[in-house]
């Protein structure tokens, strides 16, 4: 990239002595080094030469910006339509008038009920469905720019401190030792023990710096992988393989209106509270002791957030099993939209992340009918180039 | 009327860093903190800046900070940064950032937490980009900045803070002698405003160029400190540094520039002399 170093010449204003370099003190007189002038005089200061490249365009490009109110406006009208999109393709032909209808009915409004099959479809298996792929999707992009910011690691996403680990092992315990409990408790279980040891190792090595709390994530998601793989080489047996590998890959086969439940309420409640964090996360741009000095509680706020990242996420996994890529590419996808502040970042990467998973589940669901994909084989095969593409782009601007 | 600091210490697990500081730096003035590298310096300014706890380890700090009259340390964070500005140094960021928005971040102690950009947040960052300069590059993005525009941006975002007192650290490390004189200039621009400025420096001929006083640490403590002809003085750079100074006039100004020889020989391997 070329750049100009040359300074413009200075405008000569009134009261700027075009003559003087930058920072030379007053002239008074040689060699005097016993009475230096207190202070350079205002009036006297000479102008350190402003820079501008407005007629530099090689190389980088301005960021160019659409106003936010209407990006998020936009992002929610296209959400919105997905969903409804979403639920009319399938094997049975469903029409968005179908959608409105059952659910007008269900919701007490709607005075001419479908059939009752066709409604079967709509509100017990697409609806819930779609509405979960949404959840997730806007939890887990929330959650990976969250985790993006506070431990200023690029490549950071929501399973950073083991909690998928740990959430597999606890679904894995439930599937194949068949533990005595329903599969979304264990999970969540099995992410916030993994949380627990994170931060535990993380404040054992010292304090729960970025570093220190990325790499203790590493060592308890290792260790987790680890006892999973021995639960299923040991006890593993036919079919269980199969329903193990869709889970772990992340699949949203399964879902019922109890899915919905889990993971919409863990987004309206702690979602909503990460998405309005964004001030204090901006402080976090040039690290803890900046943000220390703009005045942010640094211990508890990274507490606070990396706490209600697992709790997000931990829903999250317990219904979906871990889909990767969401958390990781949306939040740098949105970026490239809308810069880095966190006001308008963290509710558009939520918008963004739901209408992505919703679509990549509808194709999971359909392209290979009658068969079905775990959805976190889609996201992975779009995810990898599009980060691959975004890394490209990010070496372009520095 | 100053920053005034009294018994001020610091210990990182078992290791002092600081201990025993007493310094006074007078309002309005731009005040050097000098030192051999370990000396302290950017312990002092986190200790002032009262961002001693976001430090990794187990940080234990003492003391007294007081500005004008009010105690920093046991104000709240928020209130704090509305007085206190800092720049680290070499403050880096993977976040894609524009100019504009790294302004801003100085805003931040001065909104509530959920309130978007004011219109008197607006205000102040295009204050501070043009003070030091960067009104043309406002939107382009920060890692497109070579690093002594990179060193306005921080400024400039201290400044869009609207600080009392300005602490930096190492202002001028790894950039041009230009733009070392620009970052300096800028903050003796800032003092005309009425902002203090406490610098940490190791150039002692820029801190004889551009400072009013001057505060020396070696090993974690003051050594000497004072209007900056007192201070820098073969008498005390010479056992501070462990070098042999002179003082040169500088023409066209009434600041001295400093001459350096080692003052014994040094502990270093031998080098051939020069010119064979």
């Amino acid at each position: 990239m070329t750049r100009t170093a040359q300074p413009r010449p200075r405008p000569a204003g009134p009261g700027r002595p075009d003559d003087a370099g930058p920072g030379r003190p007053d002239d008074a007189g040689p060699g005097a080094l016993d009475r230096l002038p207190a202070v350079v005089p205002d009036a006297s200061l000479p102008a350190v030469p402003a820079v501008d490249r407005r007629a530099d365009r090689t190389g980088t490009r301005r960021t160019a910006r659409v106003p936010s109110p209407a990006l998020l406006l936009g992002a929610l009208v296209l959400l919105v339509v997905s969903v409804v999109l979403a639920i009319t393709i399938g094997p049975a032909q469903i029409s968005p008038v179908d959608v409105w209808r059952s659910v007008a009915a269900h919701a007490g409004l709607g005075s001419t009920p479908l059939p009752a099959l066709r409604d079967a479809i709509v509100f017990d298996m697409r609806l819930p469905r779609v509405l979960t792929a949404g959840a997730v999707g806007a939890g887990l992009a929330l959650a990976g720019a969250v985790m993006q910011s506070l431990t200023r690691n690029p490549l950071a996403d929501p399973y950073l401190l083991g909690l998928s680990s740990g959430a597999s092992l606890g679904a894995v315990g439930v599937l194949v030792l068949g533990l005595g409990v329903v599969l979304p408790v264990a999970a969540f279980v099995g992410a916030t023990l993994a949380l627990l040891a994170t931060l535990a190792l993380a404040g054992s090595l010292g304090t729960t710096s970025p570093t220190r709390t990325v790499l203790a994530g590493l060592a308890v998601a290792q260790l987790c992988a680890a006892a999973t793989s021995f639960v299923i080489f040991w006890s593993a047996t036919g079919d269980s393989y199969r329903e193990i590998l869709s889970w772990l890959m992340g699949s949203l086969g399964g879902t019922t209106w109890t899915s919905v439940a889990i993971a919409g309420s863990a987004l309206l409640l702690v979602g909503t509270a990460l998405a309005t964090a964004g001030g204090t996360l901006d402080a976090f741009a040039f690290g803890d002791t900046s943000a220390a000095a703009l005045g942010v509680d640094v211990r508890r706020t990274r507490l606070l957030l990396l706490t209600g990242v697992a709790v997000l996420t931990g829903a999250m996994v317990a219904v979906s099993g871990s889909i990767g890529f969401v958390g990781l590419v949306l939040p740098h996808a949105t970026r490239l939209l809308v810069g880095a502040r966190h006001r308008v970042l963290l509710p558009l990467s939520a918008l963004a992340g739901a209408t992505f998973l919703i679509w990549a589940d509808t194709a999971a669901r359909t392209i290979f009918d009658p068969r079905e994909l775990p959805v976190g084989i889609l996201t992975a095969v779009i995810g990898a180039p599009v980060f691959a593409w975004i890394l490209r782009r990010r070496r372009a601007v520095s | 009327m100053s920053l005034e600091v009294r018994g001020g210490g610091v210990r990182i697990g078992d290791t002092v860093v600081l201990d025993g500081i007493d310094l006074t730096v007078p309002a309005g003035t731009v005040t050097g903190l000098l030192g051999p590298n370990g000396s302290g310096k950017s312990t002092l300014l986190r200790l002032v800046a009262g961002v001693g706890g976001a430090l990794p380890g187990r940080v234990t700090t003492t003391g007294d900070v007081r500005w004008h009259g009010a105690d920093l340390l046991a104000m709240r964070p928020r209130d704090r940064a509305r007085r206190v500005a800092l720049v680290e140094q070499d403050a880096r960021t993977e976040v894609e950032l524009s100019v504009r928005d790294a302004v801003l971040l100085g805003r931040i102690p001065h909104r509530s937490r959920w309130a978007a950009d004011s219109d008197a947040d607006r205000t102040a960052a295009q204050a501070a980009l043009d003070a030091v300069g960067l009104t043309g590059l406002a939107d382009r993005p920060l890692a497109s900045l070579s690093g002594g525009e990179r060193q306005r941006v921080h400024l400039a975002r201290a400044l869009a803070q609207r600080p009392e007192l300005l602490l930096l650290d190492e202002p001028t490390n790894h950039l041009d002698i230009q733009a070392q004189l620009a970052a300096l200039h800028l903050v003796r621009a800032a003092t005309s405003g009425g902002t203090t400025a406490l610098v940490a420096l190791h150039d002692l001929n820029l801190a004889a160029a551009y400072c009013d006083h001057a505060v020396v640490l070696a090993g974690g403590a003051v050594v000497a400190a004072g209007p900056v002809a007192d201070v820098l003085v073969p008498a005390v750079v010479d056992a501070v540094y462990g070098v042999s100074t002179t003082l040169l006039p500088q023409p066209g100004t009434d600041r001295p520039v400093l001459a350096f020889r080692a003052a014994a020989p040094p502990d270093l391997p031998a080098v051939g002399a020069w010119g064979g």
